[in-house]
């Protein structure tokens, strides 16, 4: 599963990186005379509602996906896991602060939050990571608080305090480190909920504008041409199920390779 | 009991003045003027300054939340400004049909992935649990927003068996506030929905149940001669599905949103496309409405979980 996960992964971060010159296809390119044409040779997914090869947005469509994965996975991972680590070092009333945060974020589905944002800022790529990143932290900062209760009392730490360690030298050298692997199966994870999230907001015109290439976009093109042209909604579709399919292998892969309680 | 129930409820004060006081917030970030952003750079000075003194925007910013505050729990939200009808009554209107599609894609889901589970469980470990496990991560991957059209390809255009818009005809008969809808217009929007679920709740299923058919009770059952479909529907189901029913009221959420795509594919009259079609219009405070109204809901079906949960398992009250 998890061979089968990275190779998938890589072969979708190889299509963003070198895809795009081995087409050799302008992806803003129009051939209106064959507007919505199926696949062909010289255009293997067909062409779009204005002619432009389908190929060519596809592999340029991984960049934005990765690319908002990604970014999206960084910066969350980065604020939960400090905001989860102050939380459950800390204790008292910024616990409980941070805890009624986390409470109030979680009451939103998480996707509706995302919906608000960019309503409010305006659809674009910047808004759309942002907003995620909103969203996205909470999941890690949850995860994190909860391991660092528990590991705040093992006797490691306790020994590194009666050393007289600060705590923030506590916090970011022995209590932190262990909660890494969990936090690396929730990015991996993290990864496909961002992509199908960018996906959905695009798919709904709230996400990337034209004439930047996103899969969810192309998707909601290919939906008023399901009669005369259904490679337009076919190829986005299964590249989005894929690349998501990838990470979730990988995901539930990494999990079942650092959790000790599941090897068997 | 009582008591569990009481923090229970009181914490979820806190959680929905958060929940009002970030829908509150969201017509305060729209970059600029927010009443210009609504009515186009177009407007008169004039028109804006009307539409200002509308919304109460020149009031000092407390004081427009406290009033939003107030005016939220006596369930006036405004005035559309593209209908210029009640939020509230377009609202009312428009949640039938959304808790119609809710139901009816959480059916779909447990008609799927309890049978799945089962199978999967009984004979974890062979290829058809692999088999089943595999179909529900494949579920799981596939975004509603492909599956949809793709059912809409296949059912709808290649073999011409469901309709793939709308909600039937417009004079439908009328039972209570949910209107009738002609099974077959449900159909797709409901699997659509549900079958992203059912991969969850097939795999939730298959754990729970493998971690009670290691049960010495199971095991006890097995050797009193009792047969092993008795032992896993009988026995090992009933505490099996404990874990599910959170699940389901967890998933929700997910149900609510994920209307808001199912009723855009499909054109199905709910709150998810009323959502989508007035932030198309810049119509914040149907916008507002909307979030309020699906935000809440979900917390009040979160809370109705929880409670739920505490009385089918003794346990949690007392943690």
């Amino acid at each position: 599963m998890l061979r089968l996960g990275l190779a998938v992964v890589a072969m979708a971060v190889l299509a963003a990186l070198v895809g795009p010159a081995l087409v050799g296809i302008d992806p803003r390119n129009q051939e209106l005379a064959l507007r919505l044409a199926g696949p062909t040779w010289g255009h293997p997914l067909g062409l779009d509602e204005l002619g432009r090869d389908v190929l060519a947005r596809l592999v340029l469509g991984a960049r934005v996906s990765l690319m908002v994965g990604v970014s999206v996975v960084c910066v969350s991972s980065v604020v939960g896991v400090l905001v989860g680590g102050i939380a459950g070092y800390a204790g008292g009333w910024v616990d409980i602060a941070i805890g009624r945060i986390i409470d109030v974020l979680m009451a939103f589905p998480g996707i509706l939050l995302a919906i608000a944002l960019v309503a409010a800022l305006g659809p674009s790529l910047g808004h759309v990571v942002l907003a995620l990143t909103v969203i996205g932290w909470v999941g890690y900062a949850r995860l994190v608080r909860a391991q660092v209760l528990k590991a705040r009392e093992l006797e490691y730490v306790q020994g590194a305090r009666s050393l007289g360690a600060s705590a923030t030298r506590i916090l970011v050298r022995h209590v932190l480190p262990s909660t890494y692997s969990s936090v690396l199966v929730q990015a991996t994870l993290g990864m496909a909920g961002a992509i199908v999230a960018e996906a959905s907001l695009s798919f709904l015109g709230l996400g990337v504008q034209p004439p930047t290439p996103s899969w969810g976009a192309m998707l909601d093109a290919g939906r008023g041409h399901l009669l005369d042209a259904p490679h337009l909604t076919i190829f986005p579709g299964m590249a989005i199920a894929l690349l998501v399919l990838g990470f979730n292998f990988l995901g539930d892969g990494l999990r079942d390779r650092l959790d000790p309680r599941r090897i068997k | 009991m009582l008591r569990f129930l009481i923090r229970r409820i009181l914490l979820t004060v806190p959680v929905l003045i958060g929940v009002a006081t970030l829908v509150f917030a969201l017509i305060h970030l729209v970059p600029g003027d927010p009443a210009v952003s609504m009515l186009g750079e177009a407007a008169t000075p004039a028109d804006v300054a009307a539409l200002r003194a509308r919304l109460g925007l020149d009031d000092p910013l407390p004081r427009q939340y406290l009033r939003f505050l107030g005016a939220a729990t006596r369930l006036d939200l405004g005035v559309s400004l593209r209908t210029g009808r009640p939020v509230g009554t377009e609202l009312a209107e428009k949640l039938g049909a959304t808790a119609l599609l809710a139901m009816a894609a959480m059916s779909v889901a447990l008609i799927v992935a309890v049978p799945l589970g089962i199978i999967a469980a009984i004979r974890a470990g062979t290829w058809v649990d692999h088999l089943a496990m595999a179909v529900a991560l494949i579920g799981l991957s596939m975004p509603n927003f492909w599956l949809g059209p793709l059912l809409a390809l296949v059912f709808g255009v290649q073999l011409g068996w469901l309709p793939i818009s709308g909600r039937g005809s417009s004079t439908a008969m009328l039972f209570g506030s949910v209107p009738a809808v002609p099974p077959a217009y449900l159909v797709l929007p409901a699997l659509t929905l549900g079958l992203g679920l059912a991969a969850i709740l097939a795999r939730m299923t298959r754990a729970s149940l493998i971690d009670e058919l290691r049960e010495l009770y199971v095991r006890a059952a097995r050797a009193r001669g009792v047969s092993m479909r008795r032992a896993v529907l009988v026995h090992a189901l009933r505490n099996g599905l404990i874990p599910i029913i959170t699940i389901v009221g967890l998933q929700f959420g997910a149900v609510l949103t994920g209307t808001i795509i199912t009723e855009t594919i499909f054109a199905w009259p709910g709150l998810g496309r009323l959502l989508i079609q007035s932030i198309q219009f810049r119509d914040y405070p149907m916008v507002q409405g909307c979030i309020l109204l699906i935000a809440v809901t979900y917390v009040t079906v979160n809370l109705l979980t929880d409670l739920t949960y505490g009385i089918v398992d003794p346990r949690v009250r007392y943690e």
